[in-house]
């Protein structure tokens, strides 16, 4: 009998800018968070307890929800020793797995290489976003960079009618086709450009199957994440998204931007799912969501500084939900630099995901052996 | 016909010492003839610089700006409104050799000051440059210089500085890095000023002669109190120095050459044409300026065309400027410094200290898509006023048939060289659309779209991915 399991799937979400542990899993019985907040807070009548310590912030309900199905695991403490506070070398080390040097290669990519080592499809890792992220990026590896799923492909950015566009396409296609004897960079540039058009052509059929009642919100990251859901249910063979929503960098102003942030990922999280579950579709993703630290513990008055600890979730049907980990202690004796101390190195946290859900060897991804979790 | 090689060859001078010249510029420049115009592209001091004062006036956000991509957009305004282009090609230059990155610097300010430096000092002595380069506060950040003390060394500096700054890995020993590092301790940063309450203060930089390790040194075979200005005029005599920097050179203007981590390992592709520069530093005590008069001299450089593939940079300044969209003080830099680093090259930030990987690294199906889209986005607007000289160009000519309308408009574009491949295709597609009439309103509204349409084309070509 033919099997009928599907590939893993892993979705990335990452929250560019820091975002506030402390305001996201709040420690809303522990006398010292309101010490240390006294401006920047989330008010006990705005939070969704988890139990008698933690609780949500009650802008992210469908957080809220996944983790009363059980079908949502809180990583708490994440980080990695001597975390900078500076955004891009922290994103860096969380995209390269190198804290103690400059990395090149993206751990992402290195996944990517692993599932399909012969590069057969360019579409196995899709990054929706401007630009491709650090750590999808790596000499060799074929990935494709969505900007928009309706517009991508090739002269997506010329001014024409449908013949024109056409007869330009077609044209394109006879320029990079393989012409013998013109030297290896334009070999390479002739292969790249049709693997380009190949990978534009697939895709495009993903919006045109695409049928579904959920309705997602009108912000970027329901944008992203619904284009997720398209390619999925086109069931193209990718196996990694990326996307990311920002910026959460909340030194100003943090209560209604970082409000507003919430809003968006749990009103995108939410359509998602809906739309995977309306599929039957779901069985297979797990979708991870992290940032590149957490902010410091206390608040500058209207905002928070740069900090260290934060927090990361797995959200899907097979992920196995709660807590794990232990909520860094708020005891300033335990406070490195009057941040949250990272008690759980977020390469075990790639390490789980890689291994127990991709099936992959993490160790040359994430660059050693690093503790694993039950949550998947 | 001697005329026509005359202007594509001064076309690909100002292609490759600057970030390309309009078509209609050309003209005046070939008239002046080919060395002098390399004369001037050599004394940029006799060209007037970007008024730093009114683009901070027009553009407040620009000065000391703390973020990408806002100070990346400072600098892909002086590269595309230079009248100094080789200056600012230099500065792209020495910014890919000593490569430092806001990665970890976290300081934009610095390092548009480091850029600043190279503009000043990039045509001069060799040897200077590095003795600047080692004040810089943001090289010393960057490689823990500043953690580098007498009786503690951070070798950090001093590796890279032999290994990927002057000589290359194979020509000196570790003890000779050790050596190095002892001689740039109490090379640092004074203590920086507390942001608040007035906001950054530049970093500077601040010899502690207390810190610095007095004691007798010993480096590639000189021995003495060797202070850091010693260890760059020991460096600037080694043989393997001129072959470095030479080599560097050639990349970044003639020809792509395999990735640095291999030229130990690797010969040069054009050995000769190495020799040929490196004979021109010695001559002139590596001076800078003297092996490029060299370099843009010599035949090896006229004739390197299809040789080097763009950098993200020159794809997208080249473009623009021949476009006309973005002459003066125009919005929307931010956007074509965040178009930088979406097609792999993310100005004052890049990947490592090795620089960026070039060549046909550059390319890859998703940067390929926005290098296409980018160019043909842009040259196909045919509202644009240099698209519009182009066509103006065109139309000119006389041009009917569609023979005519590939050759003039590859001839308006720069003059660009495709090969035969290309240019059949470009033949094939323009016979599509028959012949062009340039009379009535609406003949010529339909041959302007036409050319806009084969501009599309050709800069959406593998002949315009190479520099």
């Amino acid at each position: 009998m033919a099997t009928t399991k599907k590939d893993p799937v892993l979705v990335i979400l990452q929250l560019t800018g820091a975002n506030d542990y402390l305001n996201t899993i709040v420690p809303y019985t522990n006398g010292l968070y309101w010490d240390n907040r006294p401006k920047v807070n989330i008010p006990e009548d705005l939070v969704v307890p988890i139990d008698d310590e933690l609780a949500f912030r009650s802008d992210m309900d469908s957080f809220k929800g996944l983790y009363d199905q059980g079908k949502l695991a809180i990583i708490n403490g994440i980080g990695f020793e001597n975390s900078p506070r500076s955004h891009f070398r922290a994103m860096d080390i969380w995209h390269t797995c190198e804290p103690d040097k400059i990395g090149i290669d993206g751990w992402v990519a290195k996944v990517i290489r692993d599932l399909d080592p012969g590069g057969e499809n360019v579409l196995k890792g899709v990054n929706f976003g401007q630009g491709l992220p650090r750590a999808m990026t790596m000499r060799g590896v074929s990935v494709t960079s969505v900007n928009h799923l309706a517009t991508y492909g090739v002269f997506s950015s010329v001014r024409s009618s449908e013949q024109e566009r056409a007869q330009l396409l077609d044209s394109f296609a006879r320029m990079y086709a393989p012409a013998i004897g013109t030297g290896p960079t334009m070999e390479y540039l002739g292969q790249t450009g049709l693997d380009a058009l190949k990978g534009a052509d697939i895709i495009k059929v993903a919006p045109e199957l695409y049928s579904s009642t959920v309705e997602y919100g009108n912000t970027a990251i329901s944008t992203a994440l619904k284009d997720v859901a398209q390619v999925h249910l086109a069931g193209l063979g990718t196996q990694v998204f990326y996307t990311s929503y920002g910026p959460f960098d909340t030194h100003f102003n943090q209560s209604g931007s970082h409000a507003k942030l919430w809003i968006d990922v749990s009103e995108a999280v939410d359509g998602f799912f809906a739309d995977l579950r309306e599929h039957d579709a779901g069985e297979n993703v797990v979708m991870m969501v992290f940032s590149e630290f957490g902010r410091r513990v206390r608040d500058n008055g209207t905002g928070t500084d740069h900090g260290a600890a934060g927090v990361a979730f797995a959200i899907g049907d097979r992920v196995k939900g709660g807590m794990y980990g232990a909520y860094p202690s708020l005891k300033p004796e335990d406070l490195t630099q009057g941040d949250l101390a990272p008690s759980y190195d977020f390469r075990g946290f790639y390490s789980t995901l890689v291994d127990k859900w991709l099936g992959l060897d993490p160790v040359p991804i994430v660059g050693g052996q690093f503790e694993q979790m039950a949550f998947v | 016909m001697p005329y026509r090689e005359d202007i594509a060859l001064m076309a690909h001078l100002m292609r490759r010492a600057g970030f390309g010249e309009p078509r209609g510029d050309l003209d005046a420049r070939v008239a002046k003839g080919y060395e002098a115009v390399v004369e001037e592209l050599l004394h940029p001091e006799d060209q007037p610089a970007i008024n730093d004062e009114l683009m901070y006036r027009i553009f407040p956000g620009y000065e000391g700006a703390l973020g990408p991509p806002i100070n990346q957009a400072d600098w892909v305004f002086r590269m595309v409104n230079t009248k100094r282009p080789l200056e600012e090609k230099m500065a792209l230059f020495w910014h890919q050799l000593f490569a430092t990155s806001n990665a970890k610097v976290d300081n934009p300010p610095e390092l548009t000051r480091q850029i600043a430096m190279f503009r000043e000092h990039g045509l001069g002595s060799y040897r200077n440059l590095l003795v600047e380069l080692a004040k810089s506060p943001a090289m010393i950040f960057w490689l823990d210089n500043h953690g580098n003390h007498d009786g503690a060394i951070n070798e950090n500096w001093g590796r890279e500085l032999l290994e990927l700054f002057s000589m290359g890995v194979g020509n000196y020993s570790e003890d000779d890095i050790k050596n190095a590092a002892r001689a740039f301790t109490g090379w640092s940063i004074a203590p920086k000023i507390p942001r608040n309450p007035l906001g950054r203060f530049f970093w500077k930089f601040e010899y502690k002669p207390e810190d610095h390790d007095d004691e007798e040194k010993t480096f590639l075979g000189n021995t003495g109190n060797l202070n850091g200005e010693d260890i760059m005029g020991i460096i600037v005599d080694q043989p393997a120095s001129p072959r470095f920097l030479a080599r560097h050179l050639y990349r970044f203007f003639v020809a792509d050459e395999p990735q640095v981590s291999a030229w130990n390992t690797t010969p040069p592709n054009d050995p000769e044409a190495i020799e040929i520069l490196v004979e021109a530093y010695s001559e002139s005590q590596g001076d800078i300026r003297s092996i490029l008069r060299v370099l843009f001299n010599s035949e090896f450089f006229k004739n390197s065309g299809f040789a080097r593939v763009k950098s993200p940079a020159e794809l997208i300044v080249g473009t623009v400027r021949m476009a006309g969209n973005y002459d003066g003080f125009k919005p929307g830099f931010n956007n074509l410094a965040l178009e930088c680093g979406w097609q792999g090259q993310e100005l004052l930030n890049p990947p490592s200290v090795e620089g960026w990987q070039t060549g046909s690294a550059w390319i890859d199906a998703g940067a390929l898509m926005r290098r296409v889209n980018f160019a043909a986005g842009v040259l196909g607007d045919i509202s644009l006023p240099g698209v519009r000289a182009i066509i103006g160009r065109v139309r000119d000519q006389g041009n009917t048939t569609p023979q005519g309308l590939v050759a003039a408009c590859l001839d308006a574009m720069g003059p660009l060289e495709v090969g035969d491949e290309t240019l059949r295709e470009l033949l094939t597609h323009a016979l599509k659309g028959g012949e062009l009439a340039w009379n009535t309103d609406e003949e010529i509204s339909a041959s302007e779209n036409r050319v806009g349409k084969m501009l599309t084309l050709i800069a959406a070509s593998r002949d315009y991915q190479f520099a």
